[in-house]
């Protein structure tokens, strides 16, 4: 463990020990290309036989399935929105959100035009950040949250007891304890798939290359150049999530491209991994613990020994 | 005036309201642990204190409800476990970087050397002389060994719950320690004062009762909008039942230094704050995580607060 493993920025796998580690692999995901399909969603669950999450109409847009938990590795988000000029400059400015009307058989373009929309829709696909300094891996207390040499997060499910710690230790609320079967799952950015040179489930399927796989370094690069391209074409509101290395994890081994604020995705704003503040919350146990001792004496003291 | 709030209604943006970090998994046999637990650190001090000046009843009550406690701390720690009979997996790694994983040694070398304190009372019942004679020395010198980890039983509690994500658990980390000594303080005091009324229950009853409250009322009102967990709702009530509870206890540990029963239920309210001090802390956390504001509205503030200090 070297000396700043608990927080800054570091080469995941190199820290855990491993040596001549492969590049430090990773997710793109681009929102403002996402169509909403699901392919990502429904292809994770193929390939990692992941379970269903109940077939609920839950009233929030086009998303039934809710979040990220133990049985949903791959998450797509809907916001409707009123769209606001400071968002798309040349979109009309009203708030009220309007009926978008329904498909036609015509082909886009051909069909007449419609009344002008002054609302949007935001999708994306949300999926475990593989962070820096992953809350979950630091406080699993049995070793079955590890590193991989590509530098993510893995759950070896022989050995999770499910204690459910690495629920609450995670910043994102991704990791989750499947109830039926007591145990912790997550996304592993199918490391059974990237040791063999394939390309994870969920990235594979999608249509549109929202989700981009890939070395995180030329992704960082990529993305950057994806937002100052969309900042010159009118869309201001584009930023990323999750790729600066000296964020509160340490950097996110799954970055975003966002067109409004984390929140709205139902992403935090700044998350901090927990144990970044553990050598001082140790110290103030300490310091109590000491004073509950002494209290202990003083209660005693003066009695015959 | 009811759940009356120092903190302006925030405004915040969240996905269809749904929580951001997922509340806690554990069920309220956590909370019990944290109270089982407490009271068996706090018990063992008691224990070492009557053996350290030859109370004889006070050492015996003392190991025997450690014991008792330490039983059943075992019992909720391992059943609220998702997979109880792989509990062992916590023994194949020890890991500084997870509370849980220090905690679990404390515990398992505390309940070695509590369990031979224990045993060394049941001496006198043996049939082999050898025991007889050996197994009280022993179990002083466990006895001790047990007093001395016990203040890491009491306080490791507080830090597992707050290197976590959960919001109002997190920002508490200065003080929960100190709520949570004070509370295995006086619950330990509180089974002195039904067993045996004496001076020091007295003091370890009115010094962990001060720490509880004084460390819970920064807790309860420190940490602005983090806070408010801890006031409202049914944590709140909780919270301030343990309070009345507590206070109740020291005040009527010293004030009914001359009749026993007095004294007995001074101690018995002592050991029901404690228990609702730990479900209240409990709640009040899982009440802050299922609401996106206590995520949100922090950490936005912190985005703020750093922008404007770098232009």
């Amino acid at each position: 463990m070297g000396s700043n493993s608990l927080y800054g920025p570091i080469d995941p796998a190199t820290d855990a020990g491993y040596v001549d580690a492969p590049p430090r692999m990773g997710f793109f995901t681009d929102t403002s290309v996402c169509i909403g399909c699901k392919a990502c969603e429904v292809a994770c669950k193929e390939w990692n036989a992941v379970p269903d999450d109940g077939f609920n109409l839950l009233g929030q847009s086009y998303d039934n399935t809710g979040g990220l938990s133990a049985n949903s590795w791959r998450h797509v988000a809907f916001i409707e929105q009123p769209v606001t000029s400071d968002v798309l400059g040349s979109v009309s400015s009203s708030k009220s959100p309007q009926f978008l009307g329904m498909p036609t058989s015509e082909p886009p373009g051909k069909a007449s035009p419609g009344p002008t929309s002054d609302f949007r829709w935001l999708m994306m696909s949300n999926v475990c950040k593989h962070c820096t300094h992953a809350g979950c891996l630091d406080v699993c207390p049995t070793g079955a949250l590890f590193r991989t040499e590509f530098g993510t997060v893995v759950v070896q499910q022989d050995i999770c007891n499910g204690c459910g710690y690495c629920v609450s230790g995670c910043p994102y609320g991704v990791i989750d304890r499947r109830e039926d079967d007591g145990r912790a799952w997550k996304c592993t950015l199918c490391y059974d798939r990237i040791g063999d040179g394939l390309t994870p489930a969920c990235a594979k399927a999608c249509p549109t290359e929202s989700i981009q796989y890939g070395e995180l370094s030329e992704l960082r690069e990529r993305a950057s150049r994806r937002v100052a391209d969309l900042h010159s074409q009118g869309v201001p509101a584009a930023r990323l999530y999750g790729h600066e290395e000296d964020n509160g994890v340490g950097g996110d081994g799954a970055f975003f491209l966002l067109l409004d604020e984390p929140e709205v995705y139902g992403l935090p704003p700044d998350p901090t991994v927990a144990t970044r503040d553990l050598p001082k919350m140790w110290k103030r146990a300490g310091l109590a613990a000491l004073a509950m001792a002494a209290s202990a004496v003083v209660a005693f003291a003066g009695r015959r020994g | 005036m009811k759940d009356r709030s120092m903190v302006p209604k925030a405004e915040f943006e969240s996905y269809y309201g749904r929580p951001i970090v997922r509340p806690p998994v554990w069920t309220h046999d956590i909370a019990s642990y944290l109270f089982t637990g407490g009271l068996a650190a706090g018990s063992a001090l008691l224990a070492a204190g009557g053996q350290a000046t030859g109370d004889v009843t006070l050492r015996r009550v003392g190991r025997m409800t450690t014991l008792g406690a330490l039983g059943a701390s075992t019992y909720f720690l391992i059943i609220d476990l998702g997979r109880p009979e792989r509990f062992h997996h916590m023994l194949r790694v020890a890991k500084p970087t997870s509370p849980m994983s220090v905690g679990t040694w404390v515990l398992a070398t505390f309940g070695g050397v509590a369990a031979v304190a224990g045993a060394a009372e049941f001496a006198p019942l043996l049939p082999s002389r050898l025991l007889k004679r050996v197994l009280p020395p022993v179990g002083d010198v466990a006895g001790f060994g047990a007093a001395a980890l016990a203040p890491a039983l009491a306080t490791y509690t507080a830090v597992l719950f707050a290197d976590t994500a959960v919001p109002s658990w997190n920002a508490v980390y200065p003080e929960l320690p100190f709520m949570f000594a004070g509370s295995a303080l006086a619950s330990g005091a509180g089974v002195g004062l039904i067993a045996a009324p004496g001076k020091p229950a007295r003091r370890m009853a009115v010094l962990g009762a001060g720490i509880e409250l004084v460390a819970g009322h920064r807790v309860e009102h420190g940490h602005g909008l983090l806070s408010e967990p801890y006031q409202q709702g049914r944590p709140g009530t909780l919270l301030k039942a343990a309070r009345l509870l507590t206070a109740a206890g020291a005040v009527g540990a010293v004030l009914g230094r001359r009749s026993r029963v007095v004294s007995a239920l001074s101690g018995l309210s002592l050991l029901a704050g404690s228990a609702l001090t730990r479900f209240g802390v409990f709640e009040a956390g899982v009440a802050s995580a299922k609401d996106p504001k206590y995520t949100v509205v922090p950490q936005r503030e912190r985005l703020e607060r750093r922008s404007a200090s770098s232009p």
